[in-house]
């Protein structure tokens, strides 16, 4: 599995990512799906699977990062360490930071090598029953993939939805693929080929993170000091191991689910570590059980979400959607082919993953003091300069200043989303699962001659359909349980 | 959380049209209903070459789906009002100012000059008042991207009056 990245330039890139996935996740308001979108445009100069190792490189460390900043300063550094601050912030105060950090370590560690694991195993099990998808199939699949973006942890339902229908219909602009007719171009002739991935990418999470951070200038971080991180004693490993595998499990499966990811992971990963451990009335008070929960999970769910983006196309989180896009502009498309053309590709993504974590374990043990400094690095210093990487990177690619317009149009759409309730994240995955969508529909429709009752006589088709309706009836049961 | 709450009580004794959850829908509701007009001037593939569905009904199909939810969000905040945060501070303006300034430019003058300018702006104005740090951010860093972007990954930028000293 390993034997691909023995290469020297991997390896640089690998140790890069990493680095760079730590810093990013430790930044509040970046992150590795921000970070990962400003440095989608610079892959470009790299060979398809030295791009692929840098993304998840970033995403492995990116979502460890995350927990440094939470247990530092009490905000998550990713949306995926919301609910290490729970217990993280709560034990540096009495402090005990460096235990805190250690068990946040090792139990990331722990969680993102047993999602590897899942994914060897699963993904091409998952890859060979594509095999038995025909159009029909795929369709529905697609159908199932966005109906999940309505549990998606941020945003109402319905509104999720919206966003995903809007990330479809931005795919729609240009020449339609099968008859070449514009559509929606209005004459411009740029729009004829169609709004590029990374403009609306770059511009949904870096810029209109930059307004929303411009909102945010009279927020003070108070940093707990930190000495040095520890290694959790026997007595900490005796009380979280079951929560660590527990939560591991729970993260990977979640992580599999489309659309879902590691902010979802973390919150079920904590609430079920409370609902087993000895000591619930701990928790909230510096629980060393909370953390191990919260942690362990959403970094299972890295690999649990690379599961579904490789093996059938469809994103399991908003990272892997950027990372599915770093696919796509590389010419490599997810699917049961890649996984009989390019096993070497893949066995490659996976082995970086497993060393990825077993760097960011390394680095976050033994450089959390470092990294915790640069949330000291100001706004006003840092975002400008993030506007001129995202510009530059933007242009980059077709050397187009319609695409830096492109992206600054989008940052603010998105800063207007996110303000008025509306995830940012259903747009790209209805960006990048509009193709499949309306091809495959199309596409079924010239097998079953128009009729499209035909879809329900697919077996498979129809459990996906069955499956969709589920996870939109899912987020409304929900809300009635909590109502009662 | 309080500003979330004043918020809300303020925005219920507002007529409807002054609402947010309305300005929104309505946004949203009327785009839809301008795309969906533009989609009847799609061009109509003749029977034998079409393959399924005309081109135009897939967005269509998409937009009639956009335009029914919003109505229901609509519908639903009514009941239940949105919680937006509090009001928009005027470093957020200034920022959205700096970018239409940056096109402005970026369009006429020069493309590295508006990252720069931009840099400046959206720096001072968030606060930041030392020398070294307003050229850092505003020429120092803008000439390092300028030399990684155009020496290591031998991107051409655009024509301009300072990226044509470089040039030329």
């Amino acid at each position: 599995m390993l034997t691909p990245l023995f290469s020297s330039k991997l390896l640089i890139v690998l140790l890069f990512g990493t680095l760079f996935g730590l810093i990013l996740g430790v930044l509040p308001g970046l992150g590795p799906t921000t970070g990962g979108a400003l440095i989608l445009p610079f892959t470009m100069t790299l060979d398809p699977l030295s791009a692929i190792v840098l993304l998840t490189s970033i995403y492995c460390a990116g979502t460890y990062g995350g927990a440094i900043t939470a247990v530092l300063i009490n905000t998550p550094g990713t949306p995926a360490a919301a609910a290490t601050c729970l217990d993280g912030y709560p034990l540096a105060q009495k402090g005990e930071a460096g235990r805190a950090l250690g068990m946040a370590t090792v139990s990331s560690t722990v969680g993102g090598i047993f999602s590897v694991i899942i994914l060897v195993f699963f993904a091409p099990l998952l890859a060979k029953l594509a095999y038995e998808f025909g159009q029909p199939e795929y369709f529905a699949l697609a159908i199932f993939g966005l109906t999940m973006l309505s549990s998606i942890g941020e945003g109402s339902p319905i509104k999720n939805l919206i966003a995903g229908a809007f990330g479809i219909l931005i795919s729609t602009i240009g020449k339609d693929f099968m008859t070449s007719i514009d559509r929606f171009t209005y004459g411009i002739n740029e729009l004829s080929v169609g709004i590029g991935f990374i403009p609306v990418v770059v511009g949904l999470f870096a810029i209109s993170e930059m307004l929303t951070q411009s909102t945010l200038l009279d927020q003070v971080f108070k940093r707990v000091a930190l000495k040095a991180v520890k290694l959790p004693t026997k007595d900490d490993y005796k009380k979280t191991w079951k929560t660590i595998l527990r939560s591991s499990g729970i993260g990977s499966f979640i992580g599999v689910l489309p659309a879902e990811g590691g902010t979802v992971a973390s919150l079920i990963g904590y609430s079920e570590a409370k609902r087993f451990s000895k000591n619930p009335e701990e928790f909230g008070k510096g629980s060393i059980e909370g953390i191990a929960g919260a942690e362990a999970a959403n970094n299972a769910a890295t690999g649990g979400a690379m599961v579904p983006t490789l093996a059938l196309g469809i994103p399991g989180s908003a990272t892997t959607a950027v990372i599915l896009t770093g696919l796509i502009i590389h010419g490599v498309r997810p699917g049961p082919d890649l996984f009989r053309e390019q096993p070497d590709f893949l066995y490659g993504i996976f082995g970086a993953m497993l060393i990825a974590n077993v760097l960011f374990f390394i680095f976050g043990f033994f450089g959390a003091k470092v990294f915790a400094r640069i949330t000291l690095v100001p706004n006003k210093i840092l975002w400008p300069m993030i506007f001129a990487v995202s510009v530059c990177g933007t242009y980059s690619l077709s050397q187009s200043i319609i695409d830096v317009w492109i992206m600054l149009f989008f940052g603010v759409l998105g800063f207007f989303m996110r303000r008025f309730g509306f995830s940012v994240v259903p747009v790209i995955i209805g960006l990048i699962l509009g193709e499949l969508v309306e091809g495959t529909l199309r596409q079924s429709l010239v097998i079953f001659d128009g009729n499209w009752l035909m879809f329900l006589t697919r077996p498979i088709a129809l459990t996906f359909f069955i499956l969709s309706l589920i996870a939109l009836a899912f987020p409304l049961l929900r809300s009635k349980k909590q109502k009662k | 959380m309080n500003n979330v709450r004043n918020k809300k009580r303020a925005n219920k004794s507002l007529p409807f049209f002054f609402k947010d959850e309305f300005k929104v829908s309505f946004i949203i509701v009327f785009i839809s209903i301008i795309l969906l007009i533009s989609t009847f001037s799609f061009d109509i593939v003749p029977p034998i070459l079409n393959r399924g569905i005309q081109p135009a009904t897939f967005p269509k199909a998409l937009l009639i789906f956009i335009i029914s939810l919003t109505l229901i969000i609509y519908y639903l905040s009514i009941k239940n009002p949105w919680k937006i945060g509090n009001k928009l501070p005027k470093t957020f303006f200034l920022t959205l100012l700096s970018f239409l300034i940056f096109v402005i430019i970026s369009k006429t003058l020069d493309f590295f000059l508006a990252i720069s300018v931009l840099s400046l702006f959206v720096s001072y104005n968030w606060g930041e008042r030392r020398i070294f740090y307003l050229l850092l951010v505003s020429i120092i860093f803008p000439i390092l991207v300028f030399i990684f972007f155009e020496t290591i990954l031998g991107l051409r930028f655009p024509p301009g009056i300072i990226t044509n000293l470089y040039y030329y």
